[in-house]
């Protein structure tokens, strides 16, 4: 919570103001019991009706004075406030901007997305609700007891006892609410994450005859989550009355001493009424401080997992000293490579060693989870490698500047990304000033022209959010025309021509080819037919490198790749 | 957002008028629709509050104790302030005697009287509410209890068509938001508009005996609130439109950024990608503003009018006190009921709001409820004791809608033990079968029969437990591994489950998982790879041992290796049963002693694979694309 105070620090101008217009406008609600005392003691009781009219005026005055306090403290509030969540968010996206997948492999990506949108929300509003009430309510509370001390010292012992009752109630329920309102949210979770299943998962439900089985799952969580919300429910119940209570025997005690005091001559009738009122008002401003106990856990979640962000220093950062790519050009070699996730108790890679060439196709194969796409994911150094080093054109990743290190390779992921926006802006996500013949020769290539076409606006079509207006084919093809328009000196791959049938597949491969001359290409595939004519082909198998060589050469001495290709091809294409 | 601005409402911090409290507005709580929000209407007002009520009949007899603690604990705190006012009175005279130099002591005992009279009054009105709201809390939660169990039982009943008519975020949001919504309207609004009812009938009957003038008064400012909120509330709507019109785009953008990460990192495109995103978030902020400065001042503008009042009844009250119409301790009551009634009539807007949503919400639980059911089960109905497999469609006709015609009178006949292959590019309707077949959806004519009887005749259960299926989403829940491989089959023991899991291929990677069988899935199962999500659907059909399997896609996503392997369990597995294969790939359909060829939802073929291709058709020419296209003339990367 605290780590987050430095970014109040832009604002600590306007929070003082609206702290002191806040002061103003509760001194002028304090000030009104006090005039009203003069009405009753000098008007009323001394039918002074002219002077009645004058304190009327008076008060009016008071009252709209306090009134355009709060509007200025409300304007100064909503804008700090509101600056403070635009620069939390600022702040939080720029930071995540740099982080590398290993962070958003930790932290989890729709966790991120949560704390830079709603997390920051909440904080936002617990700010504005601070400064809307829970300022006004100390500075009442104080307020209050200086006036009413200033009505009548003796009487303000009464306060002395039910304030501290008032506040210990408050507290006790105050704290055994939040833990039950923390238990209610979670019993809320499950019982969504039990309906969502249910959802998603009814054809196999119903197919395993399981559906009582769900009821009785759900009939569990409904039932624990009624008999919190019950606990939870008859627990506040006692709240409200009991303060109620509380409040209205404080006023009963003021008539009984006041009466005594009034009796003694030592207090007069109209500052009765005023401390009244000013008894009132303590306590109202104390109920409104609880509130804070509410909040305050919330915001401090949502600070937690902000602050969690902005601590968590990208792993990937720059070398102090970086050095510029040797005279080499487009040359990807792996060194003794082990690498492994985080937690993870085996190697994702161990041991790789390979050379990919300028002008060579390399592919890569080997079976689910044999750390094919973990190895490409290298190259780019979206992680670092525990062992070994990656070199491209002669110098180890780490010791490059990331950005000149990504600007050489053009990436094509398993799964497309496309960004909402035109088809054009998708491509020239990959250059952007490229030309528009550059843009369409990047499409034809990628064999993406025949469907642009047919798109309404070609080029200028929307995609939407997530390419959901798009086949999968089709978006691989723009994700693929992406990659190409660098024109990098590396192509990488993943296993990015799965989602194309074999003859777009084979045809693209073979627009390709002229395409790349001096560039390395590296391809993670799946389909032998994919790989079949490579330069080069590294068999991967449970992280390790079963094989390296040519279809030919690896049909002879791999039996891994032997395995993978006698399960696609038919006997007469294997020959 | 509007979450917080509902608590931030009831009990403002600075209440100037008012002796006594009355009753207040909860401070943990208070009606929801937050303010300036648009309201959603009820289509059919009446309907749905007589339904309403008659969820909460079984709970008559607590609402009435509800009802009269209620009704007794705000007519117990209204007497009050008249009381005390007299006390006041009492010592205002005492008081005023002195001011004239008269001797004067006070009536100890008449307050003393008074005292002990007001501390049983209130002590009981607080007794009272503490009951009302302790009932309630019950009666609240138990019926929203019943709702959501009804609602459960009544999906576990719906046909499919249903869902796949729907979105989950649809079904999901009347389960949740909605009973939520139910739930909190009857917890805290349903008391607050009995006692406010009260409150102001009350407040006005008391004024009434005090003075006509100044309840007049008191009325007067009613308008000036009305006036105040419904302008306000125009601006803050059209405000509160533009901030979530910015937020939508900004999360949007953040969704897109942060999901597509990986990309935006390979392009170099971060410091454009912050570009954007400040650009937005620069808007956000000046209609954010906007929209909280609006609804902000609603406050300070309600405590203006609230302290007119309380100024006039000061002036107005003061100069009737000199004039002897009415007595001092009048006005410490009016100040009071001024509150009392001024409170709920401001909030009334919002009382409404929150009747209306709280409609709306119970309005489409009840439409989840008034659905057709699926048709239930013959009362005759059968089971197969000990099924051989052998299916046969019928001259079975089935349309999803009416006006397009899908499957027209299909025939086929599949032996026990054989394997049917339903082939088809994307998209062609494949799962209609698997729909059919286990009477996820009914069909329009002809019959389906298993073992020689209609499925229609046999118990949902009976002719589900004969199927094993393995679907293309690969379904797990949130549990371990082990729960969601034994949910083919209740009971399983763990050697069962393993020799399941080897079967498929997945107790080799379930082992390295950290915590082997009790690797618990997260939500999504991203803890785990699509693959090997597969791998565990199939282990989950291989531990039910059922007559029939549906295998749907099963291996699309199962690299082709691992395939093999997968491939040499089915074989095994599908030894004397019948199989439907739903599946793309050569080796599987190969094998297959009937392939269906399907197109546009509809077969449009059938024969083995020579005949097919021998016939030059549909299916020749998917399978020449297919699987015979990996050589063209030109030569490739």
């Amino acid at each position: 919570m605290y780590g987050l105070l430095r970014f109040l620090k832009p604002y600590r101008f306007q929070i003082a103001c609206v702290l002191l217009l806040i002061f103003g406008q509760t001194m002028a609600d304090l000030y009104l019991p006090t005039l009203m005392s003069d009405i009753i003691n000098t008007g009323v009781m001394k039918g002074d009706v002219g002077y009645i009219w004058r304190v009327g005026r008076l008060m009016m005055l008071v009252a709209l004075g306090g009134t355009t306090a709060s509007i200025v403290a409300a304007l100064l509030s909503s804008r700090t406030a509101m600056g403070l969540g635009k620069d939390l968010r600022d702040a939080i996206f720029a930071h995540v901007e740099k982080f590398s997948l290993r962070e958003f492999d930790k932290l989890g990506t729709p966790s991120l997305i949560t704390r830079n949108t709603n997390d920051v929300t909440q904080i936002q509003m617990v700010a504005i609700i601070m400064m809307r009430m829970m300022v006004s309510a100390p500075i009442m509370c104080i307020g209050g007891l200086i006036m009413a001390l200033s009505k009548d010292k003796g009487l303000t012992w009464i306060l002395a006892v039910t304030l501290p009752i008032l506040a210990a109630m408050v507290l006790l329920v105050a704290t055994k609410g939040i833990s039950l309102f923390r238990a209610i949210q979670k019993k809320i979770d499950k019982i969504n994450l039990v309906v969502r299943e249910n959802l998603e998962g009814i054809r196999v439900i119903r197919a395993f005859n399981r559906v009582n089985h769900e009821k009785q799952r759900f009939h569990e969580a409904n039932l624990d989550l009624t008999e919190t919300s019950i606990r939870a429910a008859q627990l506040m119940a006692l709240l409200m009355p009991f303060m109620m209570l509380i409040m209205n025997l404080t006023t009963v005690a003021i008539i009984w001493f006041g009466g005594i005091r009034v009796d003694q001559g030592t207090l007069d009738i109209g500052n009765m009424m005023a401390f009244f009122q000013y008894a009132m008002q303590i306590m109202y401003a104390l109920l409104m401080a609880s509130m804070m106990f509410i909040m305050i856990p919330r915001a401090q979640a949502s600070a937690a997992r902000i602050h969690e962000v902005l601590a968590t220093a990208p792993e990937i950062v720059d070398a102090p000293v970086t050095r510029n790519a040797g005279r080499e050009r487009s040359h990807v070699e792996f060194k003794n490579v082990t690498f492994s996730y985080p937690g993870a108790e085996e190697p994702a890679i161990r041991n790789v060693s390979f050379d990919a060439r300028p002008g060579e196709v390399t592919a890569i194969i080997g079976g689910t989870g044999s750390g094919k796409s973990t190895l490409l994911n290298l190259i780019p150094r979206f992680y670092d490698v525990d062992q070994g080093s990656v070199l491209v054109d002669g110098v180890d990743v780490r010791e490059m500047a990331q950005e000149e290190l990504r600007a050489k390779i053009g990436f094509v992921p398993q799964k497309a990304v496309l960004f909402s926006g035109t088809v054009a802006e998708n491509i020239r996500y990959g250059k952007e000033d490229a030309s528009e013949e550059e843009v369409r020769h990047a499409a034809e290539v990628a064999q993406a022209m025949d469907f642009i076409s047919q798109l309404e606006g070609g080029f200028a079509a929307v995609v939407a959010q997530g390419g959901t207006n798009l086949s999968g084919g089709q978006k691989q093809r723009l994700s693929i025309a992406r990659a190409l328009v660098r024109k990098p000196e590396i192509y990488l791959f993943d296993d990015s021509f799965s989602a194309l049938d074999f003859k777009t597949d084979a045809r693209l491969r073979a627009a390709l080819k002229r395409e790349i001359n001096g560039a390395t290409v590296l391809i993670v595939a799946q389909r032998v037919s994919t790989v079949m004519d490579a330069d080069r082909i590294v068999v991967l198998d449970e992280g390790r490198v079963a094989g390296i060589g040519t279809h030919r050469e690896l049909m002879q001495t791999c039996e891994v790749y032997r395995e993978i290709v006698s399960s696609q091809l038919s006997e007469e294409e294997i020959a | 957002m509007s979450e917080e601005r509902k608590e931030a409402r009831p009990a403002g911090p600075t209440q100037p008028a008012g002796l006594g409290p009355g009753r207040g507005g909860r401070p943990f709580g208070g009606g929801h629709g937050g303010f300036g929000r648009p309201v959603e209407k009820v289509k059919d007002f009446r309907g749905t509050l007589k339904r309403l009520i008659r969820y909460l009949q079984p709970m008559f007899p607590r609402l009435l104790i509800v009802l009269l603690a209620t009704i007794a604990s705000t007519v117990l705190s209204i007497i009050s302030p008249k009381i005390m006012g007299k006390a006041v009175t009492s010592l205002g005279q005492t008081f005023g005697m002195r001011l004239m130099g008269l001797p004067a002591h006070v009536d100890f005992d008449y307050i003393g009287k008074i005292a002990l009279w007001l501390v049983a009054l209130y002590a009981t009105s607080a007794l009272f509410n503490y009951i009302a709201q302790y009932v309630m809390a019950g009666v609240a939660q138990k019926t929203v209890f019943a709702m959501r169990r009804d609602m459960n039982d009544k999906l576990a009943r719906l046909p499919l068509k249903y869902f796949d008519g729907r979105t989950h975020g649809e079904i999901m949001s009347r389960m949740t938001n909605d009973i939520d919504n139910i739930s909190s309207s009857l917890q805290q609004s349903l008391g607050q508009l009995i006692s406010s009812a009260v409150g102001v009938v009350g407040a006005i009957v008391m004024m009434l005996t005090i003075s006509g003038w100044l309840t007049l008064i008191c009325i007067l400012t009613l308008p000036l609130s009305f006036f105040v909120t419904a302008l306000i509330a125009r601006f803050s709507q059209r405000n509160f439109a533009a901030q979530q019109k910015e937020l939508g785009e900004l999360n949007g953008l953040v969704e897109e950024m942060f999901t597509g990460h990986k990309i935006v990192k390979a392009f170099g495109h971060e410091q454009k990608a912050i570009y954007e995103f400040r650009q937005i978030n620069q808007r956000l902020y000046e209609a954010g503003w906007r929209a909280q400065f609006v609804s902000g001042i609603i406050f300070p503008l309600m405590n203006f009018i609230n302290n007119t009042g309380y100024v006039l009844i000061c002036v107005v009250g003061g100069i009737m006190v000199t004039q002897r119409r009415i007595q001092l301790g009048d006005i410490t009551a009016f100040f009071q009921y001024q509150r009392m009634f001024t409170m709920p009539i401001a909030q009334m807007a919002n009382i409404v709001n929150v009747l209306q949503s709280t409609l709306a919400s119970a309005e489409r639980v009840f439409e989840v409820l008034n659905e057709p059911e699926e048709e239930p089960d013959r009362v005759d109905a059968k089971i197969i004791p000990s099924p051989r497999g052998e299916v046969r469609f019928q001259d079975v006709t089935f349309r999803y809608k009416e006006d397009m015609p899908l499957i027209e009178h299909l025939n086929l006949e599949v032996k026990p033990g054989q394997t049917i292959a339903i082939v088809g590019p994307t998209g062609a309707g494949k799962t209609t079968l698997v729909n059919l077949l286990m009477r996820f959806y009914e069909i329009r004519s002809g019959r389906i029969t298993i073992d020689g009887v209609d499925i229609r005749d046999l118990t949902r259960e009976g002719l589900r437990s004969l199927f094993g299926m393995v679907l293309q989403d690969a379904w797990l829940f949130s549990g371990t591994i082990r729960d969601n491989i034994a949910y083919g089959r209740e009971g399983a023991t763990h050697e069962e489950i393993v020799r399941a899991a080897k079967a498929a291929h997945a107790d080799h990677f379930i082992r390295a998982l950290p915590n082997g069988y009790d690797t618990v899935l997260n939500d999504e199962a991203s803890n785990i790879s699509q693959g090997e999500k597969q791998l565990l659907t199939i282990a989950r059909a291989i531990l039910a041992d059922p007559a029939i399997l549906i295998l749907d896609e099963a291996t699309s996503s199962v690299d082709t290796r691992t395939e093999v392997h997968i491939q040499k369990a089915m074989t095994e597995l599908m030894k004397g049963r019948t199989s439907f294969v739903i599946a793309h790939r050569l080796s599987t359909i190969r094998n297959a002693e009937k392939i269906l060829v399907m197109n546009n939802g509809r077969i449009i073929e059938t024969g083995t694979h020579e005949e097919l291709l021998a016939r030059g058709g549909f299916y020749a020419d998917l399978y020449n694309s297919q699987f015979a296209g990996a050589y063209l003339d030109e030569k490739a990367v």
